[in-house]
């Protein structure tokens, strides 16, 4: 059985697709992404598409509950490295995957990824502030 | 008049054949010189309906064809199922509409998709959909 890997970067994981998704594959990488999160406590998911070339209506569902699903165990998931022609094909199929955060690559990903855990860690920061 | 060039017949009844079925479509697609954009909204097209053939009547036939009608060429694909059919073809056109857990986006988000679109159902006997996506459609 295929596997997609999960990489570990600091606080991060890191998914990069490269292989075309049929549907048990796409649910496997769900269901490892969200274990994965509360194994590591992970604060944020950086899933790579550039190698992927159709992006249909159950992919993009996957998507979207990946980001709901890690969004509740407290780790943000950005999407990154869309093709133009699945960027196109997406709306018009109806589809604008609400909730997910999107970058245009790996880098920018990246800092959206830890300017969101920065802010945390501010807002963690103040409210410490708050209290002296 | 539209003139069939070349018929691939390709029959599914696994999950783990909407890959190759994909690349078949690719090819044909990349065969008759058709851009990137087109060719990505007719593969996600096909990759919707075979997963309804698939989900609904737990498989079926394509019909991959090459076409061409004067100057224009394209791909036509035909999904036929021996299934249960669909009982109301406007209902099922609906967005958001699922009688599944999906979203509802399948049928017509396909229709969106393609220069062509035929849907024919007989409830109790199947369901055959017909694409086509010209070369610059």
């Amino acid at each position: 059985m295929d596997k997609i890997p999960i990489l570990r970067m600091g606080p991060f994981l890191l998914v990069t697709i490269q292989v075309d998704l049929y549907d048990r594959l796409a649910l496997n990488l769900e269901s490892d992404l969200v274990q994965k999160v509360h194994q590591t406590g992970a604060r944020g998911v950086l899933i790579d598409i550039s190698a992927v070339s159709i992006v249909d209506s159950f992919m993009g569902r996957i998507l979207g509950n990946i980001a709901s699903m890690t969004r509740v165990l407290d780790a943000e998931t950005v999407v990154v490295g869309m093709q133009p022609a699945v960027a196109i094909t997406l709306i018009e199929l109806g589809l604008s995957l609400k909730g997910v955060h999107t970058a245009l690559d790996v880098e920018r990903g990246m800092a959206l990824l830890q300017e969101k855990l920065d802010w945390d860690t501010d807002v963690a920061d103040d409210d410490g502030d708050n209290i002296e | 008049m539209v003139i069939t060039l070349s018929k691939d017949r390709m029959s599914i009844s696994r999950e783990q054949d909407l890959v190759p079925f994909r690349n078949r479509v690719k090819e044909a697609a990349v065969k008759i010189g058709m851009g990137i954009v087109n060719q990505t909204k007719l593969i996600t097209a096909a990759s919707e309906l075979v997963r309804n053939m698939f989900r609904y009547a737990g498989g079926g036939e394509v019909l991959i064809e090459v076409v061409s009608k004067g100057r224009e060429s394209g791909v036509r694909l035909t999904f036929t199922d021996k299934g249960p059919g669909i009982a109301d073809l406007s209902l099922a056109m609906q967005d958001g509409y699922s009688t599944g857990k999906s979203l509802g986006l399948g049928l017509p988000g396909a229709k969106r998709l393609v220069n062509e679109f035929d849907l024919k159902s007989t409830v109790g006997q199947g369901t055959t959909v017909t694409i086509l996506k010209w070369k610059n459609g």
